[in-house]
């Protein structure tokens, strides 16, 4: 069943940017067998945003990913979006928080609506629980240039989460950026197995420096300060973990 | 030689031999690369027999490893070279030209600026369907108009791999100029990238050959220099808007090369005068993507014709060429002495560079290079209305030297670009209607800055070329009156790389533009992105409204600054299906292009 809903979605996605391509017709009365004088082709781009080992100062070292990659049009587009980690030394294989496959359309210049289907649980393996959600989310860069994503989860079992996740890029030099981002997770029902409880779960806040090797090669440095509120940092005090934590990071943004 | 390689013409070979001994060139196989048209001693119309090349001109298009800037390259070669050879015609001949494709994919030439059937106009899909690999397809037309002009592949981005060259018309009657000596200068911009890859950049990564992008340090050297409120004010604008004050070019010299008849700066081309000689200097861009300004330290240049047609002579230091543009200028050196022709990208990113020597092996001084300038209000107005009410409220004398040239041109007439209902010029436009309650023809619009170079330019450091100074000799033929107005927007989507006219891209239109058959047409253009679109006609010319009444000049493709409003007379005279687009590539192929048709 969970893997039903993903193929069917990827199949109908895949038949919306292709009609789009074929949209892509001569506006004007030409011979039919005459090629368009301006050919639009689909492209596509991957993107590690993040692929860093975190140093913690109270938690587990864990290798973590933020992965987004798109295929499609200029307005019709399909992406797999991914974070998790691999937190080191557990003997547990890696875990997805997040796996989504979207439809994103643009809906104003520096905006796309997405919607899909997302997973959360162990990659290849059932070391960790799992979960299937549905996400509706707007991808976009907000005025002064915060690139933003924002995005509402329902999972299987009805509960409802959100986050947002915002960077900036400030340029010190041509090739070197200090880059603040900030993540935010709410939830409006507990859902224990995750270890989230309802309302503001929790706030990371951290600071990367980077230097652009070429566009598509940023090896950087960074640290963040994280912090869970309310009935998720409870669940956290109940399992011995900490509710607060900071880290040094470093890592490479790949661009393919 | 090494390759074979096809000859078309005895001539061609003696030109490529001469120029190359005079080189002192070391091997056979380097002559080769040289186009037989950018030999050091130009064409000389004293020696006549050296200028006839037409009527019948046959072409090879390959694809081949030639070395460019001395290193291993892959672009399009035209008879063994690339760019391509000089096509040289003369008005009143019936031309011939067999283009044969030895590539794998289809390829095309489009004889930019030339008026003639639209069957031979060379667009794939809208003149005809292009020519196949291994075929040849035979262009025939009669040669009806003299002048500079070049061609190029409309097909795909073959363009961007060197499938582009000269293209000169001798006047069947005297031209209003004398001169001893010419030489063509092409300019091109040329990338080790695949051209593909250079568009996926584009369309993947906003900014991606961007390295001139401000930094905290800039932000920090303005407020020294005009304290942070002002400075604040202005950056948290441009940072409102999502947008980059220093996006001047898409691409840069982060990947180009720029080139002059095919060579680097440091390969230092020559041409060569003896002092006291009146040279003309035919100087066409031919870029994918690249503005340039040029001049030639030491010289005055007297701009004597206008893609390809004579304009009254205007002395300037310097001229800023838009792509696809030509300007032919005289130039007079009296000194032994070598002087740099310098084109600096209008970026500031890199330069192309040639020598005008009497003598091989000299060289002259290369200018100090300005730096990359911030674009001003004209191109934040341009952008939408998201800023003005913060604008209209904005100290101006805060805003001196933000951007020196921008704002000190700032006056009425570019600001009622920014608001169509503003006040600047009404009486005048009232005086100057014609029947139809039109602007009378030749008249600027409102909105124009044709007194303006543009971006980057300080009007106060030397004369520079502006569109008010084109002026043509006579009235061109057609004297009546526009009996229609036609608007097009200019539109863009930077942060997604789409182009487009009136907001759609070419794949979401349907049909084509009309117009009617022998109509007298103004086109009027409206900028409404911040980057300059250079913006071509296939099959009319286009009379530049430039305020010069009777005597406005015609092109074949009028520069349109960020936020401007220009227009331009036509007389619809060409039947059939004609491409209408943005000249810079991969804008062209992001979707801003259109088919006019003409019935």
């Amino acid at each position: 069943m969970t893997t039903r809903i993903p193929m069917t979605a990827a199949v109908a996605l895949l038949a919306l940017t292709t009609l789009s391509a074929a949209q892509a017709e001569d506006g004007y009365d030409a011979p039919a067998s005459w090629p368009s004088p301006v050919v639009e082709h689909n492209m596509g781009m991957a993107l590690f945003d993040r692929l860093e080992y975190a140093v913690p100062d109270k938690g587990e070292e864990a290798l973590v990913w933020d992965f987004q990659a798109w295929y499609g049009g200029d307005v019709n587009r399909i992406y797999l979006k991914s974070e998790g980690e691999n937190v080191q030394g557990d003997g547990e294989d890696a875990e997805f928080e997040s796996l989504e496959l979207l439809y994103s359309r643009l809906v104003a210049d520096f905006w796309e609506l997405q919607g899909g289907i997302g997973y959360q649980g162990g990659v290849f393996s059932d070391d960790h629980t799992e979960r299937t959600y549905g996400v509706i989310g707007l991808q976009g860069v907000m005025p002064y240039g915060i690139e933003t994503d924002v995005a509402m989860q329902v999972s299987d079992e009805g509960d409802v989460s959100a986050s947002f996740e915002g960077e900036y890029d400030l340029r010190l030099t041509q090739r070197l950026y200090l880059q603040p981002r900030t993540e935010i997770a709410v939830a409006a029902s507990d859902v224990e197995e995750f270890g989230v409880g309802e309302g503001l779960n929790s706030v990371r806040v951290g600071m990367r420096l980077g230097y652009e090797v070429t566009r598509r090669f940023a090896p950087y440095l960074g640290a963040y300060w994280e912090k869970q509120y309310g009935d998720t940092a409870d669940l956290s005090r109940a399992d011995g973990d900490a509710t607060e934590d900071t880290g040094v990071v470093a890592g490479v943004r790949l661009m393919f | 030689m090494a390759r074979s390689r096809v000859i078309t013409h005895p001539l061609s070979r003696r030109q490529i031999l001469k120029g190359g001994s005079a080189l002192g060139l070391g091997s056979a196989a380097a002559l080769g690369l040289r186009p037989s048209w950018a030999n050091p001693w130009g064409q000389s119309n004293v020696y006549s027999k050296g200028v006839e090349e037409g009527p019948e001109v046959a072409l090879a298009i390959r694809r081949e490893s030639i070395p460019i800037a001395g290193q291993q390259a892959r672009p399009i070669s035209i008879n063994g070279t690339s760019p391509g050879p000089l096509i040289r015609l003369k008005e009143g001949q019936d031309a011939v030209l067999r283009v044969t494709n030895l590539l794998d994919e289809p390829t095309s030439i489009h004889w930019h600026g030339l008026i003639l059937p639209p069957e031979m106009d060379g667009v794939p899909g809208v003149s005809f369907p292009g020519i196949a690999p291994g075929e040849t397809f035979t262009y025939r037309f009669p040669v009806r108009q003299n002048g500079t002009y070049w061609y190029h592949s409309h097909s795909g981005l073959q363009e961007q791999l060197g499938h582009a060259g000269p293209l000169i018309i001798d006047a069947a009657d005297r031209e209003p100029f004398r001169y001893d000596r010419e030489h063509v200068l092409l300019l091109t911009d040329w990338t080790f990238e695949e051209p593909t890859s250079v568009f996926r950049n584009l369309k993947t990564a906003e900014g991606y050959y961007n390295f001139q992008e401000r930094t905290i340090a800039d932000f920090f050297a303005d407020v020294r220099e005009k304290g942070f409120d002002a400075t604040a004010e202005m950056r948290g604008m441009w940072a409102k808007m999502r947008m980059s004050s220093r996006d001047i070019a898409d691409v840069t010299g982060s990947t180009y090369t720029y080139l002059l008849n095919g060579h680097s700066p440091e390969e230092n081309w020559t041409a060569l005068f003896k002092a006291g000689e009146r040279v003309r200097l035919r100087v066409i861009n031919g870029s994918a993507m690249s503005y340039f300004d040029m001049r030639i330290p030491g010289l005055k240049m007297t701009v004597v014709a206008a893609d390809g047609q004579p304009v009254q002579p205007v002395p300037v230091d310097e001229f800023r060429i838009g792509v696809a543009e030509t300007y032919d200028v005289l130039v007079a050196p009296e000194d032994d002495t070598a002087y740099t022709i310098f084109a600096e990208a209008m970026d500031r990113s890199g330069y192309a560079r040639a020598t005008l020597a009497p003598r091989e092996g000299m060289a002259g001084e290369i200018p100090e290079r300005r730096q990359i300038a911030d674009r001003g209000m004209e191109a934040m107005a341009a952008h939408g209305m998201e800023g003005m009410a913060d604008m209209a409220g904005m100290d101006h004398s805060n805003m001196q030297g933000m951007d020196d040239a921008g704002m000190a041109g700032m006056d009425h007439s570019s600001m009622s670009g920014m608001d169509h209902s503003g006040m600047a010029g009404m009486s005048d436009e009232r005086s100057n209607m014609n029947a139809n309650g039109m602007l009378a023809a030749g008249t600027a619009q409102p909105g124009s800055r044709y007194d303006q170079a543009g971006i980057g330019i300080d009007p106060s450091e030397r004369r520079m070329l502006v569109y008010r100074d084109l002026k043509a000799f006579t009235p061109w033929p057609d004297r009546r009156e526009p009996e229609r107005e036609l608007e097009l927007h200019l539109t863009g989507n930077m942060e997604r790389y789409i182009w487009s006219f009136d907001g759609k891209k070419f794949s979401e239109v349907t049909g084509p533009i009309h117009i009617n058959k022998d109509e007298r047409l103004r086109l009027i253009l409206i900028n409404d992105t911040m980057m300059e679109h250079p913006i071509h006609l296939h099959g009319m010319w286009m009379e530049l409204e430039n305020g010069q009444g009777e005597l406005i000049p015609r092109k074949h493709t009028l520069n349109v600054k960020p936020g401007e409003r220009v227009s331009a007379l036509i007389t619809a005279d060409a039947e059939g299906s004609w491409a209408f687009h943005c000249h810079l590539l991969y804008h062209m192929d992001a979707g801003m292009f259109r088919v006019v048709k003409v019935s």
